[in-house]
């Protein structure tokens, strides 16, 4: 045994610094290549909101003055920018609120009582997983004009939540068979009812679990160019990646104030993400269950 | 305050029968421990008291009252849970006020309920703390305090001291003991151990297989065990069955000899002997019981002799510290003391009148 030690130490005196740190250190090169590489674009897009078209040619790697954000004034007032802004908030947080609320209820019901067909809804919903919802963009359509949602927010609410709760429920329902139902029973001893065990007691428990469900959904409905496309029209209801092509064509000249559009329209996501994976981490120290 | 009545309790999960019919009347204010090896439907009888598992035949009452259909938070009754399941997200003080709100008292009644609960488990000074920042005896004392504050006419405690380390398991069972005193609710105590259902109980309950196996004071479970299964459960070191053929009052075991035994029950032929280890007396050679010594243990003020009779049953015996010890290997002779033997029939091993 003791023997054994001697020789592993010997092992890595002999082959040094490399072999002790190689691996890491090579990872450590690799990760910081890959982020810079990932967030190159990103920053000359921002430094490019802040220069003139003359700048950008000139020097378009120079840092800019960040003071002068004439680009963006002129977004903020000269085009529709803020109104698709508000758009996408309202139609994506709604969205993503109706897939948590939907889903807790639906995962609760599938973790934790048992019902005939319990298995048949989990995989009904596991289904949406594989299928994509665009194949059903003909039926979807006939059925909203015949709701007579068509061109308003509710058709993108409906089909983003629909998109999010498949995920939603999937994350939701594993996370919930792992937290001690001897909780419940406690909360039931205590007089709560099966709604208040849910929102008083589960919901908390299950926040780590949510904001995964709610990141893994954001990005998607956020960026989604494809359904607004077919189911909006009035230019007033238009959500960001669908209102940005226009600036494309119409300020094709003006590479400043475009480059400032397209940074205004990441900024939210990206606070989103970083708020809410800090929140994420949080969730999984600090102990949740227990 | 009322007593608690089960009539033929059983319960399935699907095919599986967990209890087979159960039968026990708990008076008000005691202390009755169930206890029984592991898997033996301890838990789930509590669960049905408490109404967290529908019985599946059988009825079950408080006072006049039939329990069946009643909610678990209406009947009267508090529960602590084996993981203790306090609520994570809330604080101590919200782990004890979530009951009581839903009761629909008065915040000045939750307020004080909480401060007297409180005061009795020396949680004063832990109130705004959550349950993660408290050690595991602390938080034991804040799920016996959640069911205290309710001031239930039952008492039901799942295993209570099974997550605790050794040294807090025996002050926390004192703890329990005192309390039950001073409040004097009728209390319901699982456990798989036998030194706390012996230090605890009023009545003792033990079970096996989803079966009562006998009721009673521990010195009547301890002195008249109804079959084997109870004795050897009850009492540390176990009680030995001895498997022994009568011929004339005389007790014979294949390979050790035999030994007269003037009190047996007559006209029997194979019994089953149940001898605890104080009720051995080592003797001469030719006396008793032939035996190999297999090894001692010296506790101080006990010590223990561990051998093997000529059939292969491994017994032990309390023996005299202060005498020297018998070397590992040798041969005695034991013999039981008159009155210390247990009698049991070997094939149903139920007791058998002396
Ligand atoms: N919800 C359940 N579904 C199926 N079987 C169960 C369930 N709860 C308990 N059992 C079974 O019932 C038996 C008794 O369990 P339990 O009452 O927990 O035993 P104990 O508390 O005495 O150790 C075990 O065999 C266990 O597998
Ligand atoms: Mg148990």
């Amino acid at each position: 045994m003791s023997v054994a030690a001697d020789e592993r130490h010997g092992d890595r005196g002999g082959r040094g610094i490399l072999s002790t740190y190689g691996r890491d250190g090579l990872i450590q090169i690799v990760l910081i290549a890959n982020s810079v590489i990932m967030l190159f674009p990103v920053v000359i897009m921002v430094f490019s909101g802040f220069k003139t078209n003359m700048e950008i040619f000139q020097a378009p790697f120079r840092i800019p003055d960040f003071t002068d954000i004439g680009n963006f004034v002129t977004m903020a007032t000269q085009t529709n920018f803020l109104r698709y802004l508000l758009n996408s908030l309202l139609v994506t947080g709604t969205a993503l609120l109706a897939t948590g609320i939907l889903g807790i209820m639906a995962a609760y019901a599938l973790a934790r009582y048992t019902f005939a067909g319990a298995s048949f809804i989990l995989l009904f919903f596991m289904s949406g997983l594989m299928l994509p919802l665009k194949l059903a963009v003909i039926p979807l359509f006939i059925l909203f004009r015949d709701l007579g949602i068509l061109d308003s927010y509710w058709a993108l609410i409906a089909i983003y939540t629909a998109m999010g709760l498949p995920s939603t429920v999937f994350i939701l329902t594993g996370f919930i068979r792992t937290l001690p139902s001897e909780l419940e029973d406690a909360a039931r001893m205590d007089g709560a009812s099966e709604a208040r065990i849910l929102w008083q007691i589960m919901l908390p428990l299950c926040r780590p679990a949510l904001v995964i469900a709610g990141i893994y959904n954001l990005v998607p409905i956020w960026n989604d160019f494809f359904f607004p496309l077919v189911f909006i029209q009035t230019d007033a209801l238009k959500t960001l990646p669908q209102g940005l092509t226009t600036f494309i064509g119409e300020y094709s000249t003006d590479y400043g104030a475009m480059f400032a559009g397209l940074t205004l329209a990441a900024a939210p996501i990206t606070l989103l993400y970083i708020a809410l994976s800090r929140q994420f981490i949080n969730g999984m120290t600090s102990g949740a269950v227990k | 305050m009322s007593r608690l009545t089960l009539r033929q309790v059983r319960k399935s999960f699907k095919q599986t029968e967990v209890l087979r019919g159960i039968d026990l009347e708990i008076a008000p204010g005691e202390l009755i421990v169930f206890v029984g090896p592991s898997g033996c439907g301890k838990s789930t009888l509590l669960r049905c008291i408490a109404g967290l598992e529908e019985i599946t035949g059988g009825d079950i009452a408080l006072g006049d009252r039939s329990l069946a259909g009643v909610a678990p938070s209406r009947r009267g009754m508090a529960m602590v849970f084996q993981s203790y399941a306090l609520y994570p997200h809330m604080d101590v003080r919200g782990n004890m006020a979530f009951g009581l709100k839903l009761m629909g008292l008065s915040s000045d009644e939750v307020e004080a309920r909480i401060a007297e609960a409180a005061r009795m488990l020396q949680l004063t000074p832990l109130l705004d703390r959550k349950p993660r920042e408290l050690s595991g005896g602390q938080r034991q004392r804040v799920a016996i305090g959640r069911a205290l504050v309710r001031q239930p006419e039952v008492f039901l405690l799942d295993e209570p001291l099974s997550n605790l380390d050794a040294a807090l398991r025996s002050e926390v069972r004192l703890e329990i003991a005192k309390l039950h005193e001073t409040i004097g609710g009728t209390t319901i105590y699982v456990t798989h151990d036998q030194v706390e259902a012996m230090t605890l109980a009023t009545r003792i309950v033990v079970m096996r297989d989803g079966r009562i196996e006998q009721v009673g004071t521990p010195r009547e479970l301890f002195e008249t065990p109804a079959n084997t299964f109870v004795g050897t459960f009850i009492g540390s070191p176990r009680m030995a069955l001895l498997k022994a053929r009568a011929e004339g009052g005389r007790f014979g075991i294949e390979g050790s000899g035999d030994v007269a035994l003037p009190d047996a029950p007559g006209g029997a032929r194979a019994l089953t002997l149940g001898v605890r280890p104080d009720a051995f007396e080592v003797v001469p050679e030719g006396q008793g019981w032939g035996a190999d010594v297999v090894y001692t243990e010296y506790l101080g003020t006990d010590a223990f002799l561990y051998a093997r009779l000529g059939d292969g049953t491994l017994l032990s015996v309390r023996t005299d510290p202060a005498a020297p010890e018998h070397a590992t290997g040798s041969r005695i002779a034991l013999r039981p003391r008159a009155g210390g033997l247990h009698y049991f029939d070997q094939d149903t091993g139920h007791r058998l009148a002396a």
